[in-house]
């Protein structure tokens, strides 16, 4: 049994009919190309598929496609705008926030979900919004820099 | 991993919902983020999901009287940054932050949390430590189950199979303090342990666990040794040596039987030291 469903990814309006069973994580990376997504664990952990729905970030391979049916999605592709990086994407790179960047679409949406709720965050606050993002790579100190860099400047 | 075949229905009211689960092997689905995991590792493999996740219903918090209502699908997040609840029930705020990160607190929901009853679930043992009572309503009608009388076992509830949690009633005790403390899984941040205390205006004291055994449970005798008393270094200790005792201890690769118990009285202590 397949389902219609009315998606709105980075801006754009897509239908296309889904098997229930069909992940989000696999519907944005599979169906739609959007392989900015990443899956790491694929079992909830770590983090990696990190996508906004309804602007809140979630962990896209714990999701049904047929739950976003109706929304707005959010992923690392529709973040910069007119081809300017967004100032978590410029801080990544000024504080070197990343060394392979598997896990940096990830955190990118995340922190972005922290910045709106909470525009100047401590150390602490950043911290706490990363717990569910893991990174193999950095140690997470320079994460957090690049975090702080694009909140001086939003 | 994908999850075997299922179908699929989004309802648009409680109603509908009921119907659709009376019709045999489906399953609610609210946030996802207890059943989809097990779907993927098919541990779980329901032929139909009645998806109650979008139900304006069943979201939100409101204050009514003398207690607060939380919808049964309201997110912990939702939970944990509501207004009401950080000024009138703390205790919600503290358990609900604490539950695993903000991904999952953005999807997973109380009546989820409270359905699925999972040994280590957050929710359960602040809703036993609050005196909560959760509203369900099934083919025969509504009804109001005590939070002390909800937890049967090991992901097992007093819900009937055609029953859906509407609501978390939670009382407003006047003069009430209440504290949550938890020994966090590094990784997935469920409770090793976690212990909600509630201290009432007139002394008594609740006292709850979760991740200890197969369920979330009220420790009377720990409740007892403090209860009207003045908590102080004195009555903290008489509480924690009485707590879990003669309870059927978990034991996994993380924690041992001996551990956990050790930890149990350890964040006992905490709990009634925060709201002393
Ligand atoms: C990575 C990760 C970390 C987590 N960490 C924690 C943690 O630290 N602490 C913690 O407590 N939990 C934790 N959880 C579990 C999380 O809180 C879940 O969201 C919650 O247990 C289930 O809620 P849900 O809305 O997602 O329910 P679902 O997964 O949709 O449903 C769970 C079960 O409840 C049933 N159900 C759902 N809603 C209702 C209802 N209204 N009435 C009747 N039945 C219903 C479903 O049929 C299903 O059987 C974690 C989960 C993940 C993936
Ligand atoms: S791939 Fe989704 S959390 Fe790891
Ligand atoms: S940069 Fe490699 S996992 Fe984070």
């Amino acid at each position: 049994m397949h389902v219609k469903i009315k998606v709105k990814v980075n801006g754009m309006e897509h239908v296309h009919e889904v098997e229930p069973r069909l992940l989000l994580s696999h519907f944005l990376r599979d169906t739609l190309r959007l392989t900015g997504t990443h899956i790491g664990c694929d079992t909830s952990g770590c983090g990696a598929c990190t996508v906004h729905v309804n602007g809140k970030a979630v962990k896209s391979c714990t999701l049904l496609a047929v739950q976003a049916d109706g929304c707005e999605v959010l992923t690392i592709e529709g973040l910069s705008t007119n081809g300017t990086l967004h100032p978590l994407q410029e801080g990544f790179h000024q504080e070197h926030g990343l060394q392979c960047g598997y896990c940096t679409p990830g955190m990118i949406m995340t922190a972005a979900d922290l910045l709106k709720n909470s525009p100047k965050p401590t150390e602490e606050e950043i911290r706490h919004a990363l717990e569910g993002n893991i990174c193999r790579c950095t140690g997470y100190h320079n994460i957090v820099k690049s975090i702080q860099y694009a909140a001086e400047r939003m | 991993m994908i999850p075997s075949s299922f179908s699929y229905q989004k309802v648009n009211s409680v109603a509908e919902a009921i119907k659709a689960l009376s019709s045999g092997e489906a399953k609610i689905l609210a946030g996802g983020h207890s059943l989809i995991p097990t779907m993927k590792l098919r541990l779980n493999s329901p032929s139909k999901l009645v998806d109650i996740g979008a139900l304006a219903e069943l979201r939100g918090i409101k204050e009514s009287g003398a207690e607060i209502i939380i919808g049964a699908a309201t997110t912990h997040q939702e939970i944990a940054t509501n207004k009401i609840i950080q000024s009138k029930l703390p205790l919600f705020a503290q358990g609900g932050n604490s539950i695993g990160d903000v991904q999952v607190r953005n999807k997973g929901t109380i009546g989820g949390s409270l359905a699925h009853a999972d040994p280590a679930a957050d929710w359960a043992a602040i809703v036993l430590a609050s005196d909560a009572t959760i509203e369900v309503q099934g083919g025969k009608g509504t009804r109001k189950i005590k939070a002390t009388g909800f937890f049967n076992g090991m992901f097992s509830t007093a819900l009937q199979d055609d029953e859906i949690i509407t609501a978390v009633h939670v009382p407003l005790a006047v003069g009430s303090k209440g504290s949550y403390a938890k020994f966090p899984q590094p990784a997935s941040r469920f409770a090793i342990v976690g212990c909600a205390v509630m201290k009432m205006a007139d002394g008594k004291v609740n006292i709850a666990f979760t991740g200890i055994s197969n369920c979330a449970f009220r420790d009377q005798a720990a409740e007892k040794a403090i209860s009207g008393k003045k908590i102080d270094a004195s009555t903290i200790e008489s509480a924690s040596k009485a707590a879990v005792e003669g309870v059927n201890i978990l034991s996994d690769h993380y924690a041992s039987e001996k551990y956990r118990k050790h930890l149990a009285k350890v964040y006992l202590k905490r709990a009634l030291l925060a709201v002393s």
